[in-house]
């Protein structure tokens, strides 16, 4: 595994012997913030035309084709449209909590996009509870919508922030459960520790069967927390016309728009880094020449490779099932898959303690 | 072999501080530039709530339905219980047999609240 930490060691030796070390500090920060601006945005954009690409061949049509070679600017140019449009100022809401809505969700995305295990050497929150901070500011997100939709004021706005309360709370639950179950097998909850936990084999391999329950868990609900595919009905548009961001015009309904595709991008990520092993290539115990051939892709390409590849089975998801209605969706929460990952918990405890796990 | 601490700052509240504005940064810049190139112009009835242009009959920020308050009850019984898990899975290794005699316990103490709401009925949606 080549470790890009020689990068930034070398960016931050060189800063060193221009300045004092607290200026060498803040302008590190300066870097790692724009850094991460430039990813978010370029991610968020790429995710917005990998989506409607895969829409479009999932319906036989052929996507976006005009706006520069096949249609690859044509998010930039959707992003310019939503920057030229007004935002209009309503006269019947709460203005405070209505401009911090946005706020709360964007803030929510990019601290979990900043735990992601980027690549070797490439990390950069690294708490030791790495995976709980990213479950607690996660959860963020769920503020921003209810306080979109309350400070509306607009009755479609409230019922879509209930109904999306209600679901990513509820599958919240899931989602630390199957965690839950993955840092019983890790015996660690920082990210890098998990990451290197998996050197050998990938935990959906070292797990086997509570891993794979797991993962296909996780992905339920992590389908469910992004508000997408058969579980999108807080913004279901026959009935809310647009759920919570109804009254959302111009750049301030474009950051929910970026806020959805980056937690697509972040649901997936999450997944790789539990399931697929973060940055670590794939490893095969007693295949030499094999795994060293792996070790020379590049890291930051397995990790964003295995995050878009599951990201394309929840995009397939939203394309294939229909819509749940609410009480479907909470007794496939409550009936179903608790009940399941709590058995399935329990399963993983067994099989650690017998130690049954490859 | 696997080296941590981007640019050596071993300080990750600076750098969760750094993503935390960023956010804001992000949200701000953007806003501000649509303010710069977007068009505004003043008109009463713009300012009215989605739909139609008609004024909306009644309050809007009005009761709503208690079902969403019961799963929240619940959900939040049960967020702590993961909460408490934690610890426990990370330890899980080391605690051994007292560590897991003493999580069954509390598993099935929480097991039992969720059977209880299910008999109950509270997971029924009316």
């Amino acid at each position: 595994m080549q470790d890009l930490s020689f990068i930034t060691e070398w960016i931050d030796s060189s800063l060193r012997a221009l300045m004092p070390g607290w200026l060498t500090v803040t302008v590190e920060c300066l870097l790692i913030g724009v850094g991460l601006l430039l990813v978010y945005a370029l991610l968020a954009l790429f995710y917005i035309y990998y989506e409607r690409k895969v829409c479009a061949a999932f319906q036989c049509r052929l996507g976006p084709n005009r706006v520069g070679p096949w249609g690859l600017l044509q998010s930039f140019a959707d992003m310019f449209k939503m920057l030229i449009k007004e935002i209009i100022h309503l006269n019947h809401i709460d203005r405070f909590l209505f401009a911090l809505a946005p706020y709360l969700v964007i803030i929510a995305s990019m601290l979990a996009f900043a735990v992601l295990p980027w690549g070797n050497g490439i990390q950069i929150i690294n708490f030791n509870i790495g995976i709980f901070f990213l479950i607690a500011v996660s959860s963020i997100g769920v503020l921003g919508i209810l306080l979109a939709g309350w400070s509306s004021n607009n009755k479609y706005t409230l019922i879509g922030s209930l109904r999306s309360g209600a679901q990513m709370v509820s599958y919240e639950l899931s989602i630390g459960l199957s965690v839950i179950t993955m840092v019983c097998l890790a015996g660690t909850m920082s990210v890098e520790g998990i990451v290197a936990e998996q050197q050998d084999l990938w935990f959906i391999f070292k797990g086997h069967i509570p891993a794979i329950i797991a993962f296909v868990i996780y992905m339920i609900a992590g389908t469910a927390e992004t508000n997408r595919g058969p579980f999108d009905l807080p913004e279901a548009e026959s009935e809310l016309t647009a759920g919570y961001h109804t009254e959302y015009s111009g750049m301030h309904f474009g950051f929910f728009y970026l806020a959805e595709y980056l937690n697509l991008f972040i649901v997936s990520g999450v997944a790789a880094l539990l399931f697929f092993g973060g940055w670590m290539p794939l490893h095969i115990p007693g295949w030499e020449a094999f795994n060293y051939i792996m070790d020379y892709i590049p890291s930051v390409v397995w990790f964003v490779g295995k995050a878009i590849v599951l990201s394309f089975i929840i995009i397939w998801f939203k394309w294939t099932f229909p819509r749940l209605r609410i009480d479907q969706l909470l007794a496939l929460e409550w009936k179903y898959l608790l009940p399941i990952n709590l058995v399935n918990l329990v399963l993983m405890v067994l099989i650690i303690v017998f130690n049954w796990h490859f | 072999m696997i080296t941590s601490a981007i640019f050596g700052i071993e300080n990750n509240g600076l750098l969760a501080i750094t993503a935390l504005l960023t956010g804001v940064a992000l949200v701000g810049l953007a806003l501000w530039i649509a303010k710069l190139i977007s068009p505004s112009s003043f008109n009463p009835q713009k300012g009215e709530a989605y739909e139609c242009g008609i004024p909306t009959r009644g309050e809007s920020m009005s009761q709503f339905k208690v079902g969403y308050y019961l799963f929240a009850i619940l959900f939040l019984m049960f967020d702590v219980e993961t909460v408490f898990l934690f610890p426990w899975a990370v330890r899980m290794r080391e605690l051994g047999v007292n560590g897991l005699l003493s999580i069954a316990v509390f598993f099935g103490i929480l097991v039992l609240g969720l059977v209880y709401a299910w008999r109950k009925g509270a997971l029924e949606w009316k």
